[in-house]
């Protein structure tokens, strides 16, 4: 003890003695954070130079320019996905949002059974997509699920058979990812709602708001930093969807739910073009950045306002 | 007329007793501070008043009607946080028109009202601007202007003042309570800051485990406090209180304060008739560290009594100079001109004002005289 003490007391071998002190939190800092940036960037770069060679079935060296990007837009099955991503990621955000702020303005009435309730819309989120899609492609099956269920019941002429609808396949995939996670919506939603400042709600009150324009004037506007959290999370979720349509439609019927990510496998391991699925994946990248990136901007100029306030 | 009276009234949160049955009394104009440490209960008793809580038992009136089971918004109430509470989505304009919105008041009848409070508080430039844009100062006086827009029978002030720096506490406190004067409101104003009491109260009720201690002028609080509570609470430093023997003597009692000890003070204590039961019997005796000062000090209308006393520490203010000193073995403050600094440890000669001197049973701790 009292020889470290007088280590540290030494001009110049103090910041060495230092600098070993802390070396353990450095190391338990950089060393993760470095591996990880190190893999998401070298592989994400390892995937656009590939996207612009001739691979194949192995990743060869070459260069094509453009020539994968124009084919992969060209093709009938990237319009569809990219047209289906457009339908479901605007519709499924727009309701899990809806849904979730309705379950979190329902739950904050402080009712009784509130935590059994929160655990029951949360708990989806728990489940694996894999799942969901699974549990879902029953339900939704017009053989086995609900439509056979009314049926049994004695509605005959009750049709559900939006799974194997062409037109409304889209639709079940919306409401399978609205179920898992319009309870993390919920979740966010509440604790905003509960750190609203309760003087504010008193002075509402005070004012003469009822319940409508107490939520619409006073509560819900405080809401809007985390409304755009939740969008952005449920939006970059919706693009790199994969698992909850290969499990509920596998983009059938046909190709009706495609989405760039089931893009991406099926030209990259089932028809063995490299190039084109990661020209695809590059693409998938690039709408993902178009959502990140005014977010960012939009944090970054929250925070220097709050720096000048 | 009253503006405001409440009987008997108690809360419970659960098994807790809050209040226990508050009276209060207040009539048109009166600027009225509930003042009392955290937790007396009186943030309490003003969220009662202004509907926001249910009282367990007892009445409410403002204005002569029973509002017991009124709404807060139809009790013609208005009310100021400490957090200010300003909507933080709506410029200062709409903060100020949103009561009147939500009753569905004419357009014309806004503007004009705004254009006045605004004119009044000196706002005008801030009508267009967010909360977020406003200083601390602002956003209080936004505050009040929403309040003050209402015209209400009653306004209800929460600490408004405590979010604020020292200096523009002051200059606020100021402003309260000039405000107060020209528009003759009734106030009922909570702190737990006793200046805050003193300086802008017409009557103090002090607050203390859920009753009133005390509710007078600012003045009687001062001199005349009911009980020990209220003595060593009002005043900055607070009262001297400690114990002392009440002995028979000519024209009065003697308080002996470390009787039987070499330091012993005998003070002679004048028009002290309501003391008589108590001689020979143990009292608290409280006197104000501004009626102990220098030796030279002659305190108008009557001749001091002097004594020597150690001084234990010293503490320059600037304005004045606090001393800790030993009276009888007792610990008292005195406040002495800034010109003199004692030396700690040696002795002094201090000057007692004995006219301001007040006894206590330590038993009730109820105030002899």
């Amino acid at each position: 003890m009292t020889g470290e003490l007088s280590v540290a007391m030494q001009p110049g071998r103090s910041a060495i003695s230092g600098l070993l002190r802390r070396l353990p939190e450095q190391l338990m800092i950089w060393v993760p954070l470095l591996l990880a940036a190190g893999h998401i960037v070298s592989f994400a770069l390892w995937t656009i130079w590939i996207s612009f060679t001739p691979s194949t079935l192995v990743p060869v060296s070459g260069w094509v320019g453009l020539r994968n990007y124009t084919a992969v837009l060209a093709t009938r099955n990237w319009q569809i996905a990219f047209n289906n991503l457009l339908l479901f990621g605007s519709t499924f955000v727009l309701l899990s949002l809806v849904t979730g702020l309705l379950l979190a303005i329902l739950l904050d009435q402080r009712i009784r059974g509130e935590n059994v309730l929160r655990s029951i819309f949360l708990y989806p989120l728990a489940v694996s997509f894999v799942v969901t899609g699974t549990v879902w492609s029953w339900l939704l099956n017009p053989g086995l699920g609900i439509e056979k269920l009314v049926h049994d019941l004695g509605w005959i002429s009750f049709r559900f058979d939006w799974l194997i609808d062409r037109d409304m396949a889209i639709w079940t995939i919306v409401i399978a990812a609205v179920w898992q996670s319009s309870g993390f919506a919920m979740a966010l939603f509440l604790a905003g709602l509960r750190s609203v400042d309760n003087e504010l709600i008193k002075a509402a009150q005070i004012d003469g708001a009822g319940p409508v324009r107490m939520y619409r004037r006073v509560i819900l506007p405080t809401l809007w930093p985390i409304t755009i959290t939740v969008v952005v999370i449920q939006l970059q979720f919706a693009i790199s969807t994969f698992d909850l349509v290969r499990a509920l439609t596998n983009g059938g019927p046909g190709i009706a739910t495609q989405l760039p990510a089931l893009v991406v496998y099926d030209l990259m391991f089932q028809r063995g073009l490299l190039g084109r699925g990661a020209a695809a994946a590059v693409l998938m990248l690039l709408i993902l950045l178009a959502v990140l990136l005014p977010y960012a901007a939009w944090r970054f100029v929250k925070r220097r306002q709050a720096g000048h306030a | 007329m009253s503006a405001l009276t409440v009987r008997d009234l108690t809360k419970k949160f659960g098994p807790v007793e809050v209040l226990k049955g508050i009276d209060l009394e207040i009539g048109t104009g009166e600027f009225i501070v509930l003042v009392g440490p955290s937790g007396c209960g009186k943030s309490t008793l003003l969220n009662i008043i202004a509907g926001l809580e249910r009282q367990s038992s007892g009445m409410i009136e403002i204005g002569g009607r029973v509002v017991n089971d009124v709404a807060p918004k139809d009790r013609d109430i208005a009310m100021v946080f400490q957090s200010y509470a300003l909507y933080p989505s709506m410029t200062v304009r709409q903060n100020i028109t949103f009561g009147m919105e939500c009753r569905h008041e004419p357009k014309s009848k806004q503007d004009a009202a705004v254009a006045d409070v605004a004119r009044l508080l000196q706002i005008e430039r801030l009508l267009g601007r967010k909360p977020s844009q406003l200083s601390g100062g602002q956003r209080q006086r936004v505050a009040i202007g929403r309040a003050l827009v209402r015209n209400p029978l009653l306004f209800l002030f929460d600490e408004p003042l405590s979010n604020l720096d020292a200096k523009l506490r002051v200059e606020m406190r100021m402003e309260i309570k000039r405000l107060h004067q020209r528009i003759g409101a009734t106030i009922v104003y909570v702190t737990h800051d006793q200046i805050e009491a003193m300086t802008m109260a017409t009557r103090i009720a002090v607050m203390h485990r859920g009753q009133v201690q005390q509710f007078a002028d600012p003045d009687t609080v001062y001199r005349y406090p009911a009980n020990l509570f209220v003595a060593r609470f009002m005043g900055s430093p607070p009262m001297n209180t400690m114990r002392a023997r009440l002995e028979a003597g000519n024209g009065g009692p003697v308080a002996v304060i470390g009787a039987g000890r070499p330091d012993e003070v005998r003070i002679h204590l004048q028009r002290y008739d309501a003391a008589a039961s108590f001689v020979d019997r143990e009292v608290v005796f409280g006197i104000r560290p501004e009626c102990i000062a220098e030796s030279s000090r002659m305190f108008t209308g009557a001749a001091p009594i002097i004594v020597s006393a150690p001084v234990e520490m010293v503490e320059p203010t600037g304005a004045e100079t606090i001393v800790l000193l030993r009276l009888g073995g007792e610990a008292a403050m005195a406040r002495i001109t800034p010109d003199l600094r004692p030396t700690p440890g040696a002795c002094a000669d201090f000057a007692l004002d004995t006219r301001r001197i007040c006894l206590f049973d330590p038993e009730t701790e109820r105030l002899i005289t």
